[in-house]
């Protein structure tokens, strides 16, 4: 009866993501479609992307109405051959909805991971732990303005292998916001400290940007507690960065003005949702958060250029690096990974901004899995 | 991040507001009911629950009962914010505002402007507006408009619980009166709320939604009516920006300009009556200052001039519907179009 009919379905880009917006159809109702070829914009909470259609056929009806919010696994459209009759899609559309609705009530009972908050030298840490697993668990760091859902593609992907945690640095996110110095040292030591509370004698550290500069201070300060370093667009290896990019992020309070500045971030800018823009907002209006940001501006980035240089002293760690960069990383040049001592691993990702493991994930997945396979 | 309804987010700001700064202080009809009486203190926390739990915290020094004299305790509140307090000050309905209009217009307002900017007057009146409690006409009106007619004053007017929370410590912190309006359907209504304190500054409007064909210009609650129309009308093809004004006095002239001349068609909505109202104020703003780039004249959608029916069918008519907002919306997106 639903001979060739196939569901399009809402995605689940990500641990967090729960449901999303069809911003807008790419095809017509009718045009035959390839596998792979960009079918829809979809907006989540987190980012905005092109929805690759993940099978051939004829798009016979767009169910989801643009600017429609659904449920991940929800009918977006249904492609079939076009000798099927109208009727037989009917029918398979409301069969479908039947289900769904079934199963959608099923998943309400569970709930996705929750951040838990501990106390960790004199700092309320946020963080998220998933999955479990044999050796050192993975502890992910965001960089400068971002926090823990930074990682939702990439925690869950590897969540099935082994433990894993991410967690929002002092003055980010649900942590405390207070900042002394702002400087890597103090970030470094409040991860240390987090390390120790949570019992975590060795981990592998993956650092995105500023978070980056800290696992690289934390493996040069605490060698025996980092199994391995995946850097990601990582501070700290050279004097250049896009000042306009910091000062447009402390200094914007609308929207309007705010999401250019977050733009610079990614390659595709329509990758820049709404809901992503307006969490930055709300963020930063959080008390304390432009202090702290203020202060880490000042000391990491003072004066319009890195103050934070460690890509000489990457030679003497004795556990595994790798470095993984977009090549065209507006905020910190891909260029910077150029000229590595021997034994780091250096993978350039092509059409890919500052955000790689968000716009290119399962790139990035894929490299870490193997890294950490110690392949 | 954890929802909270309205009545909580007000109710935390009041908290770590008190708990940051010593000299904030609530008072009002009620607030925790019992001073002054032997038995049960704290009971209500307030006419409608807002203010539960303050007292047990604070003590009596900085949560006070007041009798029911209007006059008398917002006067005392103008003046306590004069000598240097933060008073958080509860008149329970905007109704009955007008036996203190001289302690708002005439001394809170004033003081900053006659002592030539020596007095600061850093006061704020809750109080609940609006129709739908069915509470007839004498406890249903929503008289911002007035306030926001007054140099001097400030009026802030959230449309949900992340709103609510935000300025209302923008409120407290702020150094000049501020009238804070709660409407009191919707203190149930729930939204994601962060723990954290936070402020939304004064006289920044919020896009709600951005869309190419219309302009919904509102305020308070009619901005979750507008967003419902506007979340229909998606569906027949007419998208809509939706701004939500957050503060009328100061007024985001720039947000709702720019907006205004983006689609050329621009509809706002106030659940006030529509003489002399915010309605009128921004469609004559609008008509001034963003006339070439109109494609149709502003329309307003508002309450009849008429007092709020206690009959609930009449009710529930008077009030703006989201129906009566994409009607609006079709006429101005159809206007001259063939």
């Amino acid at each position: 009866m639903s001979e060739g009919i196939e569901a399009v379905v809402m995605p689940k880009w990500g641990l967090a993501m729960q449901e999303g917006m069809l911003a807008a159809w790419l095809v017509e109702e009718g045009e035959t479609v390839a596998r792979g070829q960009e079918i829809a914009e979809i907006e989540t909470s987190k980012i905005a992307n092109v929805f690759e259609s993940p099978a051939a056929g004829v798009l016979r009806r767009r169910v989801a109405r643009e600017g429609e919010t659904l449920p991940v696994g929800a009918l977006l459209a249904v492609l079939a051959p076009a000798s099927v009759h109208e009727e037989a899609i009917d029918r398979f559309v409301a069969e479908f909805e039947a289900r769904f609705a079934e199963a959608l009530a099923a998943r309400k009972a569970e709930a996705a991971p929750e951040p838990a908050t501990l106390e960790a030298g004199g700092r309320r840490i946020r963080y998220l732990e998933v999955g479990e697993g044999e050796g050192p668990p993975v502890l992910f760091l965001h960089g400068f303005g971002g926090d823990l859902t930074s990682w939702s593609l990439n925690q869950e992907a590897l969540a099935g292998e082994r433990r894993t945690l991410a967690l929002d640095l002092p003055g980010h996110g649900g942590s405390d916001k207070r900042i002394a110095r702002g400087d890597l040292e103090e970030l470094a030591e409040a991860v240390a400290a987090f390390l120790d509370t949570l019992g975590l004698s060795r981990v592998h550290l993956v650092g995105h940007s500023l978070g980056g500069a800290v696992a690289l201070r934390l493996a040069l300060d605490r060698p025996g507690r980092v199994a391995s370093l995946t850097l990601v667009a990582p501070a700290g290896f050279g004097e250049e960065i896009a000042d306009a990019y910091l000062e447009g992020f402390l200094r914007e309070r609308r929207a309007r003005k705010l999401r250019p500045v977050l733009e610079m971030l990614v390659r595709d800018p329509t990758m820049i949702g709404r809901e992503m823009v307006e969490e930055v907002l709300r963020y930063k209006r959080l008390d304390g958060v432009p202090e702290a940001l203020a202060k880490i501006r000042e000391s990491c980035f003072g004066g319009g250029r890195q103050r934070i240089l460690l890509r000489d002293r990457l030679a003497e760690l004795p556990m595994p690096v790798q470095v993984l960069w977009g090549r065209e990383d507006r905020i910190l040049p891909a260029r910077q990974a150029e000229g590595l001592p021997e034994g780091v691993a250096v993978t350039i990702l092509e059409e890919c901004g500052h955000l790689a493991h968000m716009e290119k994930a399962e790139a990035c997945n894929a490299a870490l899995r193997r890294f950490l396979a110690g392949g | 991040m954890p929802k909270k309804s309205f009545r909580q987010a007000v109710n935390e700001a009041l908290r770590q507001e008190m708990e940051r700064d010593p000299t904030v202080v609530v008072m009002g009809e009620d607030v925790a009911g019992g001073m002054g009486a032997p038995g049960e203190q704290d009971a209500w926390g307030g006419p409608l629950g807002v203010t539960k739990g303050l007292m047990p915290q604070f003590g009596r020094e900085r949560v006070l009962d007041t009798p029911i004299s209007e006059s008398a305790f917002i006067g005392a509140a103008v003046g306590a914010a004069a000598t240097g307090l933060r008073p958080v000050a509860e008149l329970m309905f905007v109704d009955f505002m007008g036996v203190c209009f001289d302690q708002i217009f005439n001394q809170a307002a004033k003081f900053r402007y006659m002592f030539g900017g020596k007095a600061t007057t850093p006061v704020v009146i809750r109080t609940m507006y609006g129709a739908g409690f069915r509470a007839a006409s004498q406890h249903s009106q929503c008289l911002y408009n007035i306030f926001t007619h007054i140099p001097g004053l400030k009026v802030a007017i959230p449309s949900n619980a992340y709103e609510a929370k935000g300025l209302l410590i923008q409120a407290i912190r702020d150094d000049d009166p501020v009238m804070f309006f709660e409407h009191k359907a919707m203190y149930d209504e729930e939204a994601e709320v962060p723990d954290e304190p936070y402020a939304i500054p004064f006289g920044e409007a919020n896009l709600v939604r951005e869309g190419e064909d219309v302009t919904i210009v509102a305020l308070g609650r009619m901005v979750n009516v507008a967003r419902d129309a506007a979340d229909r009308l998606e569906g027949e093809g007419i998208s809509c920006t939706v701004v939500d004004l957050r503060t009328t006095s100061p007024l985001d002239r720039e947000t709702v300009l720019e907006t205004a001349a983006e689609t050329g068609r621009v509809v706002v909505v106030d659940e006030a009556h529509p003489r002399c109202s915010v309605a009128t104020d921004i469609a004559a703003l609008i008509a001034q200052e963003a006339f070439e780039s109109l494609e149709a004249p502003v329309r307003m959608v508002t309450a009849p001039h008429a007092p709020v029916p206690f009959s609930p069918a009449l009710e529930d008519l008077y009030i703006p519907s989201a129906d009566r907002i994409a009607e609006a919306v079709r006429e101005v997106h159809g206007h001259g179009r063939r």
